[in-house]
């Protein structure tokens, strides 16, 4: 029943040491991160399989979600609070918003209490252990592209100016998901060691959420402050994204440039922390 | 240099070490904050607690070098560092200093299950598991035919595994891995744990591996089971190599080298797991009356351990195993019986002890170890292996007498031999 056939031929040789230190470790890894792709490809189909397994709406969720929130904030902030009377569709501009913030929401949240809910696998079986936080990404991008599904109708009814402009959208949606690797994985090391980011990060989250020009738009921001804002990388994100489903607001280079750099730095010290910390996730997660 | 065609694995100045701080858990940052502001507030007991030592070297400097196919025993008391050579192996761990190097795919048993999610079907998990393990998806599809039938559970393919008896959960989980081939298998005592139906077909399993060239490494507490199974064996004493070579030579220097540690002070010794809210603290063996030197087959034997505190809820269990280490006979308090007497919970002047009686001794003259473990409400909070060991002379079983070199077997089972006519059977029986 169980036959030998990998027997006879040259074995693949190994070594188990103390981690290189520096770029050469960090080249070694990337490079076996790149050989796992198939076991990520089957960690995120584990997560939509088991995500959709016993909901009866299914991938609806991902749409009503959006759009609950967004009915939500128009009905409280667009008509009450009165954010709504910048012209354009209040509703239709924060449901464009929440797509890509929903999209970060879900992928930091996921990440960071991947590794610590992942404890069999970690002190049992070896693997690239950056494969755990980047896996919710795949539930994160099928909720979006669906939500983005519903997004693409609404303007095309509401705004029929649709314009080559929407190209930019996954440049933008890059930068999002730059920023959720960075933080995703900061706070997925972090979680090993302090059990508290568990309870911290809703909290974080909402506040980021504040920070994030999501329920209004950015203009009311004073323009003394616009470059500051930026440093939140959503804020571009966002923004931008927004803007080229619908049109808006120009975006200044120097704030671009700002959240680029503040979302690579997150993304590269990000994984970076977690391949200094990975080797001792066995020993003390 | 050597080449890999003639070695599995080498090992060179390995180390581990762990720094106390990280096995004191701060769960929380709080935990933490507390802990280190505490240590720079009160200065003298941070000064206390640095004359601890701050760190662990769970290995140092082990150098080995397996050959591939060989059958290996890893042997080595507790804390000795077996497991933490098979972290490093399997690579779930890194080590500190040194290196190890292996040839091809190494896989272990103690991973049954590993990577299973509840939701998903049996189908789901065999890729999911496969995947995990190490085995790209053409393979899994490959084998999945064979994985399955071995497992025989092709009923409740596409039935999620949460819904499996524990049985059913193991033998699919078994499957997957035992078709994963490794080129080195790696097998914890862990799987002394299962049902004596499922470590029959491990240890098959093992075996047919072992045949076609799989390299085995082989962590037992059971010297029987290294002895019967391996070639050789690695014998590990407090983090470093102590032994090397034919497994009957490492086996015997183990315990030797166990010999030797009964001799120190029971409750000083270093080389036992457990909770520790409850220690082992001493260990006397003799026949009631007498020293503990006269010890004979077929005699009453008392076996007292004394317990540094008076705990309810405390349970004791104490294997016996001969010479070679086979385990003869277990005894556990944790199967009550009416004649067993609780301890009084009122601290009384005299040293807590908990004593162990029986009135017939039916081991065979010879020399025997014993391990004690100790629990509370279930937990193990005290294991020491080798705790003490004792000699049983010649003596006779219900007047049979029982002589060393001239018995056979484990132990003298009391009996009657009758000799005569068929029909005079049942003379001297009772008759109804």
């Amino acid at each position: 029943m169980i036959g030998g056939a990998t027997r006879g031929h040259e074995l693949r040789p190994f070594t188990v040491d103390s981690p290189l230190p520096g770029m050469r470790g960090g080249a070694a890894r990337l490079r076996e991160v790149l050989g796992s792709r198939e076991l990520l490809a089957f960690l995120a189909w584990r997560d939509l399989t088991v995500r959709y397994k016993q909901s009866a709406i299914g991938v609806l969720w991902a749409v009503l979600q959006p759009l609950l929130l967004a009915g939500a904030f128009t009905v409280f902030f667009g008509k009450l609070g009165g954010l709504g009377a910048a012209g354009g569709s209040y509703a239709l501009a924060t449901f464009a918003a929440l797509l890509p913030w929903q999209l970060v929401a879900f992928a930091v949240f996921a990440a960071s209490h991947s590794v610590v809910s992942s404890q069999d696998l970690v002190t049992r079986v070896y693997f690239p252990r950056i494969l755990i936080p980047l896996a919710p990404f795949a539930v994160a991008l099928v909720d979006f592209c669906a939500a983005f599904a519903v997004a693409l109708v609404w303007v095309a009814i509401a705004s029929p100016s649709f314009t080559l402009a929407i190209a930019w959208a996954p440049l933008f949606l890059l930068l999002a998901l730059t920023t959720a690797v960075g933080v995703g994985c900061w706070l997925a090391a972090l979680n090993v060691r302090f059990r508290d980011v568990q309870v911290a990060v809703p909290v974080l989250v909402q506040l980021w959420l504040f920070c994030t020009p999501v329920a209004y738009p950015s203009s009311i921001v004073p323009e003394g402050w616009r470059l500051a804002y930026a440093a939140n990388p959503m804020v571009t994100a966002v923004d931008g994204f927004r803007a080229a489903l619908l049109g808006a607001p120009d975006l200044q280079p120097g704030a671009i440039l700002l959240s680029v750099a503040v979302a690579l730095a997150l993304a590269i010290t990000g994984v970076g922390f977690f391949w200094r910390t990975e080797d001792t996730f066995a020993d003390i997660v | 240099m050597p080449t890999s065609s003639e070695l599995a694995v080498v090992a060179a100045n390995l180390g581990k070490r762990y720094r106390l701080g990280e096995s004191i858990r701060h769960d929380t940052a709080r935990d933490w904050i507390a802990d280190t502001a505490s240590g720079l507030v009160r200065r003298r007991r941070r000064a206390s607690r640095r004359a601890l030592p701050s760190e662990l070297w769970a290995l140092r400097g082990v150098d080995f070098e397996i050959e591939r196919g060989d059958v290996v025993g890893v042997i080595g008391r507790n804390g000795a560092g077996k497991s933490t050579l098979l972290k490093i192996l399997t690579r779930v761990t890194r080590p500190t200093t040194g290196s190890l190097r292996g040839w091809g795919r190494v896989g272990s048993l103690l991973e049954v299950g590993t990577g299973f999610h509840p939701e998903l079907t049996g189908r789901e998990n065999i890729f999911l598991s496969g995947a995990v393990l190490g085995m790209r998806r053409a393979e899994i599809v490959r084998k999945f035919d064979r994985i399955v039938e071995f497992s025989g559970i092709e009923h409740m393919l596409d039935t999620p595994v949460k819904r499996y008896s524990s049985g059913m959960y193991v033998r699919l989980g078994f499957s997957v891995a035992a078709h994963l081939e490794p080129d080195i298998l790696v097998i914890d005592e862990v799987l002394a744990v299962g049902d004596a139906p499922f470590q029959g077909k491990c240890l098959e399993v093992v075996r047919r591996l072992s045949q076609e060239g799989t390299t085995v490494l082989l962590v037992s507490h059971n010297l029987g089971t290294v002895a019967l199974f391996c070639r050789s064996g690695l014998l590990l004493e407090a983090g470093t190599l102590a032994a090397q070579g034919p497994v009957e030579d490492v086996v015997r220097t183990y315990v030797h080298s166990l010999e030797a540690a009964a001799g120190q002070t029971l409750g000083e010794r270093r080389d036992r797991s457990g909770e520790g809210q409850v220690r082992v603290t001493s260990v006397r063996i003799n026949t009631p009356g007498r020293p503990p030197g006269e010890i004979a087959t077929g005699e009453a034997l008392r076996f007292t351990f004394g317990v540094s505190r008076r705990v309810p809820g405390l349970d004791c269990a104490f294997g016996v195993y001969d010479a070679s280490g086979n385990l003869v006979a277990d005894f556990t308090s944790i199967e009550w019986s009416p004649l067993d007497v609780p301890f009084d919970l009122e601290p009384g002047p005299e040293p807590d002890v908990v004593v162990c009686e029986l009135d017939e001794l039916l081991l065979l003259p010879g020399r025997y170890r014993i391990d004690v473990g100790l629990y509370l409400l279930g937990d193990l909070q005290d294991n020491v292996e080798g705790a003490a060991f004792f000699t049983v002379g010649p003596g006779a079983v219900r007047g049979r007498p029982v002589r060393g070199e001239t018995t056979y077997g484990v132990v003298q089972i009391p009996h009657v031999w009758r000799f005569g006519a068929a029909s005079a059977r049942r003379s001297g029986a009772r008759v109804l």
